[in-house]
């Protein structure tokens, strides 16, 4: 559940709100219908490494990964797929964290 | 405890998103540059264009179509000039809006603030040697002139117009790496990129070396050594014409200090060899379609971004087409439907050096004219990324700026500036250049041409022009009225001789108009013989492409497009022709190893074309330049020479026709060398230098091995350039590719009931490196191919190359 909230909100917010709404998106979610530290986590890192993922190969795609591979090449690394990993992980990391912070805070407020 | 845990973990989570956020070190803030919604990956352009776009723009009052064609160079149709040049703005600033605001950001001395201290020093002698000043007098001269300001303006609106459009995701990627927003254009940005090219063309000096090598070496062997005029020349103006078309002015006397200097016993930027440009015209006589031909192809600092934009600009009263400098409206360099012109750089002597004599350290008063006079100051403020701003004053005498005030201001890339004294500069005149260019642009026929050329001052440039029945060419600029060789030598700024005693009229620069030998040329060789009445300078760049170009146009009939692209893609060598038989005199054969007879018999085979797959071009290449530092090094050993070294052309005199001179002995040595000893030691040199680089001789020693070629990116990232290839030229072949250095632009026009215009540059009109126009041009500029340049006569004229359309109208 909390994937899917996570997944449908940070595609929604796509291409139009800072990068950092996925941290609040994940944070607010788990806040409110997070249950397990483990799940949470998981669920943030996995949803936004998908989004970001699916949304950078909607540019990269029918820019036949061109800017891709300069990026990747300016960060020393060999090919466009290194470079969307890094994304994929950056992103994922702070969907994470930011979805294990809204849950332990929620777990704070719950009796118990 | 569960508080502290949360508590503890939003800290942490923020921190990561802060550290993700911020710019850390020469690293872009990496969450924001990573991300798909703000990152590198929205400049990911999509190969599927749209084929109709509608934008509504405020400002503009009518409508305006644009046309693209499959290299989306933009085809500008417009109702009327203000919207052409707003148009010309807003399609300028989609595709290079980076380039120009680091190029104006360079020009007036603004890097610091978005790149740091690193860059301080390069801002502040920016600032120093007034570019700030003499952009702003420009600004000045080009207000008061109603046409040129409605362009100005107009293309200044057209830029916002597109930049208030941007969100932070949409802004192009250099801005992302150096996380900086672009900020409105102002009008004096013009002023800056005109001044930024005077810089690069005529902001160069050896007064402080040539100073010192007078001191050194005395003025018999300094006038020997550097001579007025060379051994060998094929002047711009040829031999011979007759100064009859004025009276001259009466020409200054030389000062006393200049004479006495002259008669007893004193780098702005350094000069650089190869930054040069070729152009030349043809008459119909010489032509297979009986119309004249024109040519350009101006060699300058190769980029991805390219320098130039191309662009068509069509409203009631002109339609032109050509190459634009982003940052400036109208086109630089091109045609219309009656004329086309070209551009390469006068090389003129129009900054000077003063040594000023100030009361005291406060440096409130210097003396002139044999009394104390109270100097102005100017104080510039610098940004500094990440620290406070630094407020530099900087004395001004009536001749301009004190550059450096003392040896401590000066930085190590700036050691040619003579320490304490003021800059006399043209760039420092008001100027209204893109009157000229606006004329030039509307021009109808070579009374046109001429009119525009007197609101030309700076980088004096050669114009050629071809109409349907003319040619000319004219070596046309704003000169100083000097004595001859004034500005050779650092000038003494009390002796009001000493100054500019104003300026040649324009109407008396050199020019020439249908010559009976049927074409005029210029490849940035003097601009004259000696006759000519006035001083202009005293060295021009070698005569090397010049006389080449001279050589193949006097034996060419019938010309065609393609008999100029070949002559604009030569790389035979005249410097081999002219030296190499003297050199390899000085070769025995008998003394060589292996290697070095392998390279002794390569050489001789050689056919002195600097090609790509040419081994004999190496092998020159090496040998010349390591005879001429042996000849020189040692007797301008003193770094306060500069090794500002007697000129090639100076240096194949001494080897042709002063073999037993002594500058051919190394003075460091107890022997007493011959030019034999050297010439023979410089081949095995060479040949070691080769081999050490290279391995062993084969096809390695190719030129196009030897010497790889890059366009590098404007933002010095290697992942943004085009990476190595061969090519062939030198910087005294026609196809002059030198040190990142080479034809930035090939132009070929054709004139007659309809004009036919060819061009190419090594780049595309896109500055994205995420795009498919950044570099899609480039093959066809390698392999010397030209393309043919779609000229629409109207908005309406079909053609299968155009590709999409957009139409601008009033918000």
């Amino acid at each position: 559940m909390v994937f899917f909230v996570i997944l449908i909100l940070s595609f929604a917010s796509g291409y139009f709100l800072p990068w950092w709404i996925v941290a609040l998106i994940s944070f607010l979610t788990t806040l409110i219908i997070g249950r397990t530290a483990k799940g949470s986590f998981w669920s943030g890192f996995a949803a936004v490494l998908i989004v970001w993922i699916v949304l950078a190969l909607f540019k990269s795609v029918p820019n036949d990964h061109i800017m891709a591979t300069r990026i990747a090449h300016l960060f020393m690394l060999p090919a466009w797929g290194y470079i969307l990993a890094i994304t994929g992980i950056i992103g994922g990391i702070v969907g994470g964290v930011s979805a294990l912070s809204g849950l332990w805070l929620r777990q704070a407020f719950q009796k118990h | 405890m569960k508080f502290t845990k949360a508590i503890i973990s939003i800290l942490i989570t923020s921190a990561l998103i802060w550290a993700l956020q911020s710019k850390l070190g020469v690293a872009p803030p990496l969450g924001k540059f990573l991300s798909p919604a703000e990152g590198f990956w929205q400049n990911a352009e999509s190969k599927n264009i749209l084929e109709i776009h509608e934008l509504k723009l405020k400002g503009l009052q009518g409508k305006v179509t644009i046309k693209f064609d499959e290299n989306h160079i933009p085809h500008i149709f417009a109702d009327n000039l203000h919207d052409l040049y707003f148009a010309q703005g807003y399609m300028t600033a989609t595709d290079r809006l980076w380039q120009m605001d680091i190029q104006t950001r360079q020009a007036s001395g603004r890097l610091a603030e978005v790149i740091g201290p690193k860059v301080l020093d390069i801002d502040r002698y920016h600032r120093r040697m007034g570019m700030v000043y003499g952009a702003e007098k420009t600004l000045t001269a080009m207000m008061a002139d109603p046409i040129v300001k409605n362009m100005i303006l107009s293309y200044t609106d057209g830029i916002n117009a597109y930049i208030h459009s941007l969100a932070p995701k949409n802004y192009p990627i250099e801005f992302k790496l150096l996380n900086y927003a672009p900020e409105d254009w102002k009008p004096i940005n013009c002023a800056f990129l005109l001044k930024l090219m005077s810089e690069t063309l005529a902001g160069g000096s050896n007064e402080f070396a040539m100073s010192n090598i007078l001191k050194k070496f005395g003025p018999g062997i300094t006038n020997d050594l550097f001579p007025d005029y060379p051994m060998h020349e094929d002047p711009i103006i040829p031999t011979g014409t007759k100064w009859d078309y004025f009276k001259p002015l009466t020409i200054p006397k030389p000062s006393a200090s200049f004479l006495a200097s002259m008669t007893d016993s004193a780098k702005t930027k350094p000069r650089v060899e190869g930054i040069g440009s070729n152009n030349w015209a043809i008459a119909g006589s010489k032509t297979a379609s009986g119309y004249p031909i024109l040519a350009n192809d101006p060699h300058l600092n190769l980029t991805l971004p390219s320098i130039w934009y191309q662009i068509q600009l069509s409203a009631p009263g002109m339609n032109v087409y050509g190459v634009s400098l982003p940052g400036a409206p109208c086109v630089i360099l091109g045609f219309n439907n009656d004329i086309s012109w070209g551009i390469t750089n006068v090389d003129a002597d129009v900054l000077d050096w003063y040594q000023e004599k100030f009361k005291d350290g406060g440096m409130n008063e210097y003396w002139y004219n044999n009394r104390w006079n109270k100097t102005t100051r100017r104080v510039e403020k610098i940004e500094v990324l990440g620290q406070k701003p630094i407020y530099d004053t900087v004395v001004y005498t009536h001749h301009g700026p004190v550059v450096y005030e003392n040896k401590a201001l000066q930085d190590d890339d700036h050691d040619f500036v003579p320490i304490g004294h003021s800059l006399r500069w043209i760039a420092h005149e008001p100027s209204d250049e893109l009157m000229a260019m606006y004329l030039l642009n509307t021009g109808k026929n070579y009374d046109d041409y001429r009119k525009a050329l007197h609101y030309f001052s700076a980088p004096a440039s050669n114009f050629v022009f071809a109409s349907k029945t003319d040619i000319a060419i004219t070596p046309n600029g704003k000169y100083p009225l000097k004595f001859k060789d004034q500005g050779k030598f650092i000038l003494d700024g009390t002796d009001p001789a000493n100054d500019w005693h104003g300026f040649i009229p324009f109407e008396q620069d050199p020019t020439i108009k249908n010559p009976a030998r049927g074409f005029v040329s210029s490849a940035n060789q003097s601009s004259t013989d000696p006759t000519y009445p006035y001083y202009i300078n005293w060295s021009f760049a070698p005569y090397e492409r010049g006389t080449r170009i001279n050589n193949r146009l006097a034996a060419m009939n019938k010309a065609t497009i393609d008999s100029m692209r070949i002559l604009q893609t030569d790389t035979y060598s005249i410097r081999a022709r002219d030296i190499l038989p003297a050199m390899l005199k000085f070769i025995d054969p008998t003394k060589l190893d292996a290697t070095q007879l392998s390279a002794y018999h390569q050489i001789n085979m050689w056919n002195k074309d600097v090609a790509a797959n040419s081994i004999g071009a190496s092998i020159f290449g090496f040998w010349w330049s390591a005879t001429y530092n042996m000849i020189w090094s040692d007797e301008f050993a003193d770094k306060n020479l500069q090794t500002n070294y007697p000129s090639a052309d100076r240096t194949e005199q001494l080897i042709l026709k002063e073999a037993g001179s002594k500058w051919f002995d190394d003075v460091r040595t107890p022997e007493k060398e011959t030019a034999g000893d050297i010439i023979s030691k410089a081949f095995n040199a060479a040949v070691k230098q080769l081999s050490d680089k290279q391995g062993k001789i084969g096809p390695n020693w190719q030129w196009g091995k030897v010497r790889p070629f890059e366009i590098a990116s404007l933002s010095r990232q290697p992942a943004f350039s085009s990476g190595n290839f061969e090519a062939g030229g030198s910087g005294t072949t026609i196809n002059a590719l030198n040190d990142g250095h080479g034809p930035s632009w090939r132009m070929v026009v054709q004139m007659g009931p309809k004009v036919k215009g060819y061009g190419i540059f090594p780049g595309g009109e896109s500055g994205n490196p995420g795009s498919f126009f950044y570099s899609d041009m480039l093959k066809t500029w390698q392999t010397g191919q030209l393309k043919e340049l779609l000229f629409m006569q109207s908005a309406n004229e079909a053609s299968p190359r155009i590709k999409s359309t957009y139409t601008l109208t009033a918000k």
